[in-house]
């Protein structure tokens, strides 16, 4: 699969569908916490302004109100940065959302490293982590536009709580507009056996780089996106560990508790065997710009190729 | 006024709401009798006399709602319910077992009547919002009702989600406030106070009625009131006694969190004969 010139961030992807999806579905309704411009709800708001709701600087409400919202048989998609969703409003979505299960999308704009400049305050690195331990809560972490769009509308066929981790970074279009995909159904892409790179989000575009690049020298591997983190696909997870000679796993994320330990996790209970994570190891990110942040931090191009050849 | 045989009957039935309330935390050996007791009287006005519910049809989209955000005080819930015939009055006995529906704190998905899961202190008043929002987006007719503690509004969630009530205009909501002055570490003024209450509502835009909390034909034309008010969302102070109704549970932080020896069962039970 070759990435597309074609750049888009996934938060553009995000509010273009939620537009989208506002037109077909009236139980649609989206809250903001003073950021609906970057996260772009702002293309919703415009659109549907009755069914949009400014909640300013003041997530934990956000997130309650939501809950409110679903009860009444809303479906309300609740936007801000990862770090002040997931972050800050941890136990509201612990107790008002995912313990009653409730209808409510948490689509999280601004995740990982790659957030850049604003440095580690704004960073998000544990939000997979949290969100994966809540019974009820489906994870999910989309890798381009196509997926993005893909997954806004796919979500709010499920009655129940979806943590939705988006970036703020453009990135090249991976997926031709006729790709299928399906919740918890990784997506497989080249068949190489000698190594396979899992990846989620952000590094997914990455990886396809790294395994260009490999190709040239004869070195074939597969890459696996996981747009869906919980549930995790176990099946692909085991063929890989049995048809490949080495597993990696990529993420924008924290190695504790991210896309990694979740793939250990299979691999433990099932077909024990080495998985190199690379993440961001137990440490908080820094300003800089994306790209630089994902040198420095190891998750790109060229830290893959180098695990892919030791 | 109200008539004196309507007050009568309410205040027998708050009797035999209080009774529930000993009932299953004695039963279950644990629980928070205290301040359920305090806001027993609001809450038996509440669902036998104020709010337009079914018991026949507890998911229908007309009815009033309530958000218990003191959720521990589940008992007084369980047993308002109970008595209007969501469950049968048996079922308080199992409250707080593995095996039970009742569980300590209350389970939207467990207990038909319940219209939202609360437990965790301050969070109630955003979700009665939500469901507030909904009401005007569908123009729908129902109110909702929300029942903070007075040592729950310490909680920051409280303020964000008042400016929320305030800016939105949800005059279908109405904020009870259960003030019994009392929380587990001490007086509310010991441990953080929260007061003045009322002006504090009032600054955020609410428009706020102070009462006797345990006085029936005060809590109705409270309720009353509130209903004539436009624009704007309604908070009714009410002051009430932690303990309410059971002699040596009054006025006492200690019993906050704890359930009634055999001896303490029998005396409370007599009392609220």
């Amino acid at each position: 699969m070759e990435l597309k010139d074609k750049k888009v961030a996934t938060r553009q992807s995000y509010g273009e569908a939620l537009k989208e999806l506002g037109k077909e579905n009236e139980k649609i309704v989206v809250l903001d916490a003073d950021l609906s411009s970057a996260t772009k709800t702002n293309l919703f708001a415009k659109e549907f302004p009755k069914r949009f709701f400014e909640m300013g600087i003041a997530e934990q409400n956000m997130i309650g109100t939501s809950a409110g919202l679903a009860t009444c048989n809303k479906i309300p998609y609740a936007s801000t940065f990862a770090v002040f969703s997931a972050g800050r409003a941890y136990d509201q979505i612990r107790n008002s959302i995912c313990y009653p299960k409730l209808n409510v999308k948490i689509c999280a704009t601004h995740a990982g490293i790659t957030v850049g400049e604003d440095g580690a305050t704004h960073q998000m690195l544990e939000d997979i982590s949290m969100m994966r331990t809540l019974p009820n809560m489906i994870v999910m972490s989309t890798s381009d536009d196509i997926q993005t769009k893909w997954a806004v509308k796919e979500i709010s066929k499920i009655n129940g709580p979806v943590y939705l981790r988006l970036s703020r970074l453009e990135t090249n279009v991976i997926y031709d507009e006729n790709q299928k995909f399906e919740i918890g159904k990784a997506v497989q892409i080249g068949n190489g056996t000698d190594a396979t790179i899992f990846a989620t989000g952000i590094t997914v575009q990455e990886a396809i780089k790294a395994q260009k690049e490999l190709a040239k020298n004869n070195i074939n591997v597969r890459v696996i996106d996981f747009h869906t983190i919980k549930p995790i696909d176990k099946e692909i997870i085991l063929n890989c560990a049995k048809e490949t000679k080495k597993l990696i796993s990529v993420e924008d994320h924290s190695i504790i508790g991210g896309l990694g330990t979740a793939i250990s996790e299979v691999l433990t209970d099932e077909y024990p065997c080495k998985l190199t994570r690379l993440g961001i190891k137990d440490t908080f990110g820094k300003s800089g710009s994306a790209v630089k942040l994902m040198h420095y931090f190891k998750i790109d191009r060229e830290e893959i190729i180098k695990n892919v050849i030791e | 006024m109200e008539k004196i045989t309507e007050i009568i009957k309410l205040q027998e039935m708050a009797k035999s709401v209080r009774r529930g309330i000993i009932e299953a935390v004695y039963r279950g050996k644990s629980g928070h009798p205290g301040g359920s007791l305090s806001i027993a009287d609001i809450m038996t006005v509440l669902y036998f006399n104020e709010m337009n519910i079914d018991e026949t049809n507890p998911n229908w989209e007309e009815r009033d709602r309530l958000v218990l955000s003191k959720g521990h005080c589940s008992p007084a819930l369980y047993s308002c319910l109970a008595q209007r015939g969501y469950f049968d009055i048996e079922e308080l006995q199992s409250f707080r077992d593995i095996e039970s529906k009742l569980q300590g704190h209350p389970d939207m998905n467990k207990v038909k009547g319940v219209d939202m899961t609360s437990g965790s202190l301050g969070q109630g008043l955003s979700v009665a919002n939500g469901m507030a929002i909904a009401g005007k987006l569908d123009n729908k007719q129902y109110r909702v009702y929300a029942i903070l503690g007075d040592g729950e509004i310490e909680e920051g969630q409280i303020w964000e989600a008042a400016m929320a009530s305030s800016k939105y205009k949800l005059d279908n909501l109405c904020v009870i406030v259960d003030n019994n002055n009392l929380q587990i570490d001490g007086t509310i003024e010991e441990v953080m106070s929260s007061y003045p209450i009322d002006e504090k509502f009032k600054k955020f835009g609410f428009e706020v009625l102070t009462i006797d909390g345990h006085n029936i034909s005060e809590i109705i034309q409270a309720f009353n009131k509130a209903k004539t008010i436009k624009e704007k969302p309604v908070c009714i102070v009410a002051k009430t006694t932690k303990g309410k109704g059971v002699s040596f549970m009054e006025n006492q932080a200690s019993w906050h969190g704890k359930a009634p020896n055999d001896e303490q069962y029998k005396q409370a039970m007599e009392e609220l004969n």
